[in-house]
């Protein structure tokens, strides 16, 4: 864990209470996850109790808790990729990882995950690849997708 | 002057630190301080480069950089073509700009070509050349890279494509057609002209009888008058108020806000300091989703330019009146949507609604009087105090007016986002903008509003776009999501996919919603695996007419529409599931049955290769067989076999 990024954070949002989930997105962006000690450190410097900074952790889906994988694979599910197949998509990329949204593959490659809409419903179905959107898939394009990374 | 921002020449007085009320005219029309034609001259030109008049030989590429052309390789487009068109020595004619959505999603990359308005569909980095020798140099568009429909019959001009025909597009009239991150290009086309004209010739309550006279209506989903809200925050004495942003587009389906953010966010901006003058507040807030980086950047350059302009910021113009604005990123959570919820989450909380009494007009955020309004919404105020109330109010219908963005998906032949005027019905919704049904199929279902929206069926589709007659559907405006359902979807699998989202986004405060969602989904999940009962169905209406009317927040009151409108419409389907354990749509995978046609299967092997299970066997050149005990039901090998071999049951 690097302390500097802690300490700038801290140094941003101290004793400001209403910047939690900013100070979270933040931590997030630069771990990739919300590692413990820094929640601990984070809930102390703000001045908020660590169950309400656990509380909002686990309230909104863009925080994670575990580390992530080398690349995140989403999988849309929201109801333009629904219609159009994503169910599909979505069993097949979790066969062939083997793991369960959120969870991340034995060599760390991968990390899946599901989203419920990204916006870009006119390409359905849609996987998001770290910051790549991918469209017009099926099962077939997705799995092909994963060897791209 | 490189930019219609910059000082003309020394004698321009103008800046952020000496303001002036005539700013905003004087950068298109000016200067007003002092006389020079050689300073008319260069606004001239610059205004030429960005909008070319016809005729002038001169043409600008408009790029689409939208999320969904972005994606499909429009990012790259740019570089491609200014670097072809310096190559062809023709940099002094044509200029290149990445803009914001053009709307017709489906065939993108998108680009257009103005001032002749020639759209080009599905580009590909190689087709670059192509355009700029033909078109440009030789000056006859590319036939094969024009929008074709069904009988190859091209479409050179954007405003003749039957997707764009009947659209009334204002609150999008700039979007695509301006550079997002430049603010002098939104002054150029008329922007910040209404923030002028509010700030110094109508009072607050000049400005709240305009929003009032012409009928807007909040386009996040429930449609309350904007300018009763702006009032009864105005009337609560308070020292503090705020003006919110709703950019938490939860729905899936729904890119309507994503769009506009990224496209013309100042509409947004200056329909937001509008607000804030005419109920007295001096700082608001944009929430917006973090799944939406792209729209979160724009906004943020756009934030930062106006503030550089000092139209956002301190004494804005020398009015007196100042106005700050933050931009908070949700964290993902759809009650959000919810408006006290939103605002608990703005404070760092977790996004839990509160009762309504007293309402956020009153007690808002940080417990101060605050109008939240959708991004739609402000970004229709800046039109009306332009265009006048009573131009707003001649569009549209009896109680619905102006006109409304859709985000049209699904099995629809033309994805993409739409504005068409109130009123207009839901058949022309579909048929005559979005085309129809994708390749050949038959239309079964739209689904309007979201999760907290209805399923509608065929014989409904008169129904015009205002918000009494989708509400009496069952259904609701919602905040613009369509999301088109043809044959081949199953109405019960879509009724529990709703119902898996509401569930699994109730913030679990209230009862009904947190228990009563999860018991229909449990029932739901039942009938989809064949195990359901006839009895199901009375149940299910029971819960949810429970559910509906003892939830705590909006999000549980409407979480049931799906269900009860699918149970109203479609009853026949649910019957299916329950008596002959069949569902016709093939959907439900545990009701889904594939068998091979020893007749008809050559052994190819195609099947057994695709099956990810190994549950094909069978020896080349014979005729294979499915082991049912094995099988998934994933359907790989019914769609790889081309010899019509594989059946489904």
């Amino acid at each position: 864990m690097e302390e500097a990024i802690l300490e700038e954070v801290v140094r941003i949002y101290r004793g400001k209470p209403e910047k939690l989930i900013a100070a979270l997105l933040a931590l997030q962006r630069h771990y990739g996850y919300l590692p413990e000690p820094a929640l601990r450190t984070l809930a102390q410097e703000l001045g908020v109790p660590l169950s309400k900074v656990y509380g909002v952790a686990t309230f909104y889906a863009q925080f994670r808790l575990k580390p992530r994988g080398k690349h995140t694979v989403c999988v849309c599910l929201g109801t333009a990729c629904h219609v159009r197949g994503s169910e599909q998509i979505f069993h097949a990329l979790k066969r062939e990882l083997g793991v369960e949204p959120g969870d991340t593959t034995a060599d760390g490659r991968f990390t899946l995950e599901v989203v419920s809409c990204v916006g870009a419903c006119s390409m359905a179905p849609v996987v998001v690849v770290d910051e790549e959107t991918h469209g017009r898939l099926d099962p077939e394009k997705a799995l092909a997708l994963l060897k791209k990374y | 002057m490189r930019s219609l921002m910059d000082r003309c020449c020394s004698r321009c007085t103008h800046s952020p630190q000496t303001p002036c009320k005539d700013y905003v005219l004087c950068r298109r029309d000016g200067p007003f301080c002092h006389d020079d034609p050689e300073c008319k001259r260069r606004r001239k030109a610059w205004l030429n480069s960005r909008f070319p008049p016809p005729g002038s030989g001169q043409r600008r590429l408009l790029v689409c950089g939208g999320l969904t052309c972005g994606a499909a390789g429009s990012f790259s487009l740019p570089e491609a073509f200014r670097k072809a068109i310096e190559k062809a020595g023709l940099e002094e004619q044509v200029t290149v700009t990445l803009v914001g959505c053009l709307g017709l999603c489906e065939e993108g990359p998108l680009a257009l070509v103005m001032p002749e308005r020639v759209l080009y569909c599905r580009l590909k980095l190689e087709d670059v050349a192509a355009i700029v020798e033909e078109h440009f140099k030789g000056g006859k568009p590319v036939e094969r890279l024009l929008f074709r429909d069904d009988t190859g019959k091209t479409y050179p001009f954007l405003p003749e494509i039957p997707f764009y025909r009947k659209q009334q597009r204002v609150v999008l009239e700039r979007c695509g057609y301006i550079n997002p991150e430049d603010i002098a290009e939104y002054i150029a086309a008329g922007g910040y002209r209404a923030l002028t004209s509010v700030l110094f010739s109508l009072s607050p309550e000049e400005v709240i009888e305009e929003i009032k006279k012409s009928g807007l209506r909040g386009r996040g989903g429930a449609g309350f008058p904007t300018g009763k809200k702006w009032e009864a925050a105005r009337r609560v004495p308070s020292s503090k108020r705020y003006v919110i942003c709703n950019a938490d587009e939860g729905d899936p389906g729904a890119f309507m806000d994503r769009a506009l953010l990224e496209g013309d966010p100042h509409a947004v901006i200056e329909g937001m300091i509008i607000c804030g003058y005419a109920i007295g507040s001096d700082e608001g807030y944009v929430y917006v989703r973090a799944e939406y980086p792209l729209a979160v950047k724009r906004l943020r350059i756009a934030i930062e330019q106006a503030y550089a302009a000092g139209l956002l910021g301190e004494n804005i113009l020398g009015s007196g009146f100042s106005f700050h604005l933050h931009i908070n990123e949700g964290a993902g959570a759809f009650v959000c949507g919810e408006s006290t919820a939103l605002m608990a989450s703005i404070e760092g909380n977790r996004g839990i609604p509160r009762i309504k009494v007293p309402r956020s007009t009153e007690k808002g955020l940080f417990g101060k009087p605050t109008v939240l309004n959708n991004v739609e919404t402000f970004a229709n105020v800046p039109l009306i105090i332009l265009r006048g109330s009573q131009w707003f109010a001649n569009i549209g219908t009896k109680g619905s007016k102006g006109t409304k963005i859709f985000a049209l998906s699904g099995k629809v032949k033309h994805t993409g986002l739409v504005e068409v005027p109130m009123g207009t019905t839901l058949k022309e919704l579909i048929f005559d903008i979005g085309g129809g049904i994708k390749g050949g199929k038959r239309f079964k279902a739209l689904q309007i509003g979201g999760p907290s929206g209805g399923c509608i069926p065929e014989d409904m589709l008169d129904l015009p776009i205002d918000y009494e007659s989708l509400t009496g559907a069952g259904a609701m405006m919602g905040s613009g999501s369509i999301v088109v359902m043809d044959e081949d979807n199953c109405m019960v699998n879509t009724a529990r996919f709703f119902l898996n989202f509401t569930e699994r986004e109730s913030c679990g405060k209230c009862t009904p919603c947190r228990e009563g969602t999860k018991q229909m989904l449990n029932i739901l999940e039942r009938i989809t695996r064949g195990e359901g009962s006839p009895s199901d169905l009375s149940l299910l209406e029971f819960l949810g007419q429970v559910v509906k009317a003892t939830s705590f927040c909006g999000l549980g009151t409407s979480a049931p529409n799906p269900v009860l409108t699918t149970l109203r419409f479609f009853r026949s389907e649910y019957l299916q599931h329950v008596t002959e354990r069949r569902c016709s749509a093939g959907e439900c995978m545990a009701l889904r049955r594939f068998v091979i046609l020893a007749e008809k299967c050559i052994g190819c092997g195609a099947c057994a290769y695709v099956c990810p299970v190994k549950a094909i066997k069978g020896e080349k050149k014979k005729p294979h067989h499915i082991d049912e005990k094995v099988c998934v039901k994933c359907g790989r090998c019914f769609e790889i076999c081309r010899f019509q071999a594989v059946k489904r049951l």
